[in-house]
């Protein structure tokens, strides 16, 4: 059997269909767009506001300007990554058209690469604009970080996307009964990957546990960075390992789980 | 050259269970390339499941299904560009128009003129003057019309069709059963076409497989299957095997 037999061939071509697919739907609805940079702006200026107040009133916090936007920023490229995944994935639920998309011969890893592309396109149109507004509001520049801030994209991107891939799968074999964990599993990364807080204020158990999530390390090379004015490239790497682990872990999932809905019929049933 | 080798679609004892209960119970069947056959059968029939295991969207609990000589869904990549389908239950996205979405699936296919391709299908399904439409503006009517472009874009060896004229009136059913027929006639593709509309099958099928509880109750020719159960109208043979009167009759002769 060949690698096109087999499934494992890719095609760029069929990858390209799935993201104008996605574009068409994106450019018809601009309350799609809004949306993604609607919630990203009020909590940029929330946090911006808060640190404002708090570093007018602790000299800690007035030598660490932008920690907590920067926290934020970064939160929301994790969020909204996985966010943007997920979304691509469940406009095929709820438009009914999956079992046209999985009859077709696009594969499983182009159908997954096209989310990936989404992702950093719906990204890109909610963060650009909020970067630029936090440089107006509170002069805190995300761009400013450079090579450190491209390290901490890649590591984000990474965990986010496998995030979303688990969760396609999970939607694959539950169908919409499944939807509302596309909308709140990365809520569960917010306290144990420490976006706010150093991971030493966690219990000494659960540590453990923050340490073994990638963005963990990302958090707090940010604030060894802003505070610190150093850049920890061992955090990243440790990071990328990780990634590369959950990648793969996701990616196995999703495969599992998509054999499983070939088994359940769930492909054709994908309501509640 | 045996049967198997020879068919479009070769389904060979197949069985899909849900939960411990057969949706589809030890069916057997082959379809000639270029043939049209109707499967009937009332709701919970196993139709759709048999159809969704012929396109490799279910796996078979036990049985084996090959279409175009690959077996399904194992090696599904070998043939899904060389077929299509088209059902009611299954939408285009809304938002996109009719030329987007058909523009679409055509590139996912690898059609190599996809504008040239749309042309075609638009002129010959009426879709010309609504190609920049979205799709959910559309009537019931126009969507079937834009899934059966869907289905033709590649020009699929083997199409199946689940109950494609559900809910039309009747003068656009009857537009879309010629289009099929002509489609069928033109390119030699072997048609699987599940159906409640026993006009449509009698017309357009040259076989029909009755399917009841998941198995097969009869498979014949239109004409021999009336003959046999003394009908004059596929509806009656329907409604004959449905209410267990095909086998009463079987008994007391």
């Amino acid at each position: 059997m060949n690698a096109s037999d087999a499934g494992i061939e890719f095609s760029f071509n069929r990858v390209g269909a799935m993201v104008r697919r996605y574009w068409y739907l994106l450019r018809s609805s601009w309350p799609r767009i809004l949306d993604l940079i609607y919630w990203p702006t009020v909590q940029m200026l929330m946090w911006g506001f808060l640190q404002l107040y708090v570093a007018q009133n602790a000299g800690f916090f007035a030598r660490a300007g932008g920690v907590f936007i920067g926290s934020v920023l970064l939160w929301d490229i994790l969020f909204r990554g996985q966010l943007g995944f997920s979304i691509s994935f469940l406009e095929e639920m709820w438009s009914r058209n999956l079992a046209n998309i999985m009859m077709s011969p696009l594969r499983p890893a182009e159908f997954i690469s096209a989310l990936m592309i989404m992702s950093v396109v719906r990204l890109s149109i909610g963060m650009v604009p909020v970067t630029m507004l936090a440089v107006a509001f509170f002069g805190f520049n995300l761009w400013s970080l450079g090579l450190a801030l491209a390290a901490f994209f890649v590591n984000l991107i990474l965990t986010s996307w496998a995030i979303g891939i688990f969760v396609a799968g999970l939607l694959l074999r539950n169908g919409m009964g499944a939807e509302s964990l596309a909308w709140t599993i990365m809520f569960l990364f917010l306290p144990l990957t420490c976006v706010y807080y150093p991971v030493a204020v966690l219990p000494v158990w659960l540590q453990y546990v923050a340490w073994a999530l990638p963005p963990t390390y990302v958090f707090e090379g940010m604030r060894e960075l802003l505070i610190s004015h150093v850049f920890r490239a061992d955090l990243m790497l440790e990071a990328f390992a990780f990634n590369v682990v959950l990648f793969a872990a996701a990616s196995f999932a999703f495969l599992k789980l998509l054999q499983s809905a070939r088994e359940q019929g769930s492909l054709l049933q994908t309501g509640e | 050259m045996d049967a198997q080798s020879t068919a479009a679609v070769a389904v060979d004892h197949l069985v899909k269970l849900y939960k411990g209960v057969a949706a589809v119970d030890g069916i057997s069947f082959r379809l000639a390339p270029g043939s049209i056959t109707g499967l009937l059968g009332g709701n919970g029939a196993g139709k759709t499941t048999t159809i969704a295991m012929i396109m490799g969207l279910v796996m078979p609990t036990s049985g084996g299904v090959s279409v175009l000589g690959a077996h399904m869904p194992a090696e599904r990549y070998r043939v899904l560009h060389r077929m299509n389908f088209e059902s009611p239950y299954v939408d285009m996205p809304t938002r996109l128009t009719v030329r987007q979405n058909l523009s679409v699936f055509a590139q996912l296919y690898g059609v190599a003129d996809i504008d040239a391709r749309i042309g075609e299908l638009a002129a010959d399904l009426d879709l010309t003057e609504f190609l920049d439409r979205p799709n959910g503006k559309l009537s019931a009517g126009q969507k079937t019309r834009v899934s059966l472009a869907k289905s033709l874009l590649n020009k699929p060896e083997v199409l199946l069709l689940d109950e494609p004229t559900a809910s039309l009136d009747p003068d656009t059913a009857d537009w879309v059963r010629s289009r099929l027929e002509a489609y069928r006639r033109d390119n030699r593709a072997t048609v699987l076409l599940a159906s409640h509309n026993m006009n449509e099958v009698e017309r357009l099928c040259e076989r029909v497989i009755i399917m009841k509880r998941g198995r097969i109750e009869d498979d014949d020719t239109p004409a021999r299957l009336l003959a046999r159960y003394g009908r004059e109208t596929l509806e009656e043979v329907f409604l004959d095997v449905a209410r267990g009167r095909g086998k009463q009759r079987e008994a007391a002769q």
